[in-house]
């Protein structure tokens, strides 16, 4: 176990290597001087000059990619060219906005999809079943931000229960904050619920077709038995990877789910920061979700060895 | 894996209806989107470039049958427009994705475990850990909103979709004594992939485009609402979203139709894709 997670260790660090280069390179190649952007056509020369120094503008590519990876490994993420403030209070005030946001969406995703797919998988071809699957093709289809909109004209506009949008802050206590985030959280997670107890119906009914249920059968457990004992923990596998790679459709969606509701996340950051050309902005929000998303399927292929110890073995 | 095989379960006399009915119902939702698309291209009800502010925000009636948004623009129109933009992105991106991902595929299958291999499969995990959103994010960072950026974006997402696909169907069929006999016969591993790989996945890949295709949809639309797609004025639901949100209290209509023709595209794909899986391998037939 030691070994094989060294291993996913080593190609984890590899990956975000060399994506850090690849983020690195792409918005290098953007034309255009920052700090010329910062003070406008009219500054001088020599107040250019310097505020490429200050910036660290003049340094070799090789340098400032240097300077960016060794920045980040310690927290630092540079100055920001239009805040003027460093890019990690930025994304610091920011990510416990999204990051919360994208973590229920995965629970209330997760809470939803188990029971749903278990009990239609239990059930298969009943009436359940047949109704299950509809509900989630029509689920899979919808658009996370636009469903987000009807919930908005529902439960804000019509119902009043919730705002339709804006985050009062963590410091205005939990519930305020929860209260803001259930709304936006609900529309990330019904659409990626759909598809997840698709996958958990499609896999349990693999393994209730496998030799070691029967034989569980066979052995007298009741259907009930057989499939929490037996059929469950071997049907996790292929669920446990789509809520690997469902947690960065969280990330990215809740990017796109931030701009309905007018919270104050990542996803706004990203969006200003683009329209401005603070790219150091984009490029560090950029890698810091890279790094969530491959750190999340770190976590993933180590579960999977948990749960399938033949797993270890290979590779 | 069982030991033994199962005998080959006769597909239920459900089973057989709902099919051929995902089927038909895909069908018709697609012909009803792509004959929209193609008609408007021609016609529309009313010009979605003229405005007609007298008209503006009105309630969906006669004439305007999805009523007119804040420019007096007919809404049934622009969605008849939109369309073309959702499906000529999602058209390319898939070719992107296909083009690139499958011969990327059939090559690390070739010789699996070898050097060649390990780098397709590790260029896979790298695209992989960029969300497609992401992937938009940086192109338009650099290059600028837009259509085309949105088409590489989602065709970028698309390449190891496809490549892992055609990789993990192409190692089994490598093992078959039909490609054995192929290279006895002299037969190189290009034209191998080519002439008998290929034509074997085929139906698994149409599946997949279905699928890939719907998500380009849906993604287009999402670009679009936080404006990295399609720029004004070329028609997309994403953007009629986008725009629509801040009247939503007094003008619901306006996001209401944009949205319903998303969820009805991506349905009809949908449903389509899983009535040609049904059709075309019968091998999966059985469960899902």
């Amino acid at each position: 176990m030691l070994r094989y997670s060294l291993k996913r260790f080593l190609s984890l660090l590899i990956s975000l290597l060399v994506a850090s280069i690849v983020i690195f390179v792409v918005i290098e190649i953007v034309p255009g001087d920052p700090a010329t952007y910062m003070l406008g056509i009219n500054a001088q020369e020599d107040t250019i000059a310097a505020l490429r120094e200050e910036l660290g503008l003049n340094a070799s590519k090789l340098e400032r990619y240097w300077n960016w990876l060794s920045g980040m490994m310690v927290g630092d993420f540079g100055t920001s060219y239009t805040y003027r403030s460093p890019v990690n209070e930025l994304i610091g005030d920011r990510i416990w906005v999204s990051l919360p946001l994208a973590l229920i969406a995965l629970t209330l995703s997760t809470a939803i999809a188990f029971p749903i797919g278990i009990i239609a998988a239990s059930r298969r071809g009943s009436v359940t079943d047949m109704s299950v699957m509809g509900a989630t093709q029509l689920g899979v289809a919808i658009p996370n931000f636009w469903f987000a909109m009807i919930l908005v004209l529902i439960f804000a506009i019509n119902l009043r229960w919730f705002a339709s949008g804006g985050f009062p802050g963590w410091d205005e206590g939990v519930f305020a904050g929860l209260k803001a985030l259930t709304l936006p959280a609900i529309a990330l997670a019904l659409p990626q619920a759909s598809i997840l107890a698709r996958v958990m119906r499609t896999s349990l009914l693999d393994t209730l077709s496998e030799d070691f249920v029967r034989t569980a059968r066979a052995k007298g457990l009741s259907k009930a038995k057989a499939l929490r004992r037996h059929a469950l923990r071997n049907a996790l596998i292929p669920v446990l990877t789509i809520i690997g790679l469902q947690f960065s459709f969280m990330l990215a969606g809740a990017i796109i789910i931030e701009n309905v509701f007018y919270l104050p996340g990542l996803g706004r950051l990203i969006f200003q920061s683009i329209s401005q050309r603070d790219l150091i902005v984009v490029e560090s929000v950029v890698m810091l979700l890279v790094f969530a998303v491959v750190l999340v399927n770190f976590f993933v292929d180590l579960t999977y060895a948990l749960v399938d110890p033949r797993l270890r073995g290979r590779q | 894996m069982s030991l033994t095989t199962a005998p080959p379960r006769k597909p239920s006399l459900l089973r057989t209806i709902t099919s051929s009915l995902n089927l038909t119902l895909g069908l018709f939702i697609i012909v009803v989107f792509f004959g929209g698309a193609l008609i408007s291209l021609v016609w529309t009800p009313f010009d979605v470039a003229s405005l007609d502010i007298p008209n503006k925000l009105k309630a969906p009636g006669l004439p305007h049958l999805m009523g007119t948004d804040h420019f007096g623009r007919d809404v049934f129109s622009m969605i008849l427009v939109g369309a073309r933009t959702s499906i000529a992105v999602a058209v390319v991106a898939v070719g992107i994705g296909m083009g690139l991902g499958v011969p990327l595929g059939l090559a690390a299958a070739v010789r699996p475990g070898s050097f060649m291999d390990e780098l397709i499969m590790r260029g896979n995990d790298l695209v992989f850990a960029f969300p497609a959103l992401l992937i938009a994010i940086m192109i338009t960072a650099v290059f600028g909103p837009g259509a085309v950026n949105a088409i590489l974006a989602i065709g970028i997402f698309n390449i190891p979709v496809f490549a892992r696909l055609s990789r993990g169907a192409a190692l089994s069929l490598w093992t078959r004594d039909f490609v054995l006999s192929a290279r006895v016969a002299g037969k190189g591993a290009v034209r191998i992939s080519y002439e008998h790989i290929l034509p074997n996945i085929l139906n698994l890949l149409i599946v997949q485009g279905t699928i890939q295709f719907s998500l380009g949809i849906l993604a287009e639309a999402g670009l679009s609402y936080v404006g990295l797609g399609a720029q004004p004025p070329i028609p997309s639901w994403g953007r009629m979203l986008a725009e629509s949100q801040t009247m939503i209290s007094f003008a619901p209509h306006l996001a209401l139709f944009p949205g319903l023709a998303i969820v009805f595209t991506v349905l009809g794909l949908n449903l389509m894709g899983d009535g040609l899986r049904d059709i075309l391998d019968p091998k999966i037939r059985r469960e899902r």
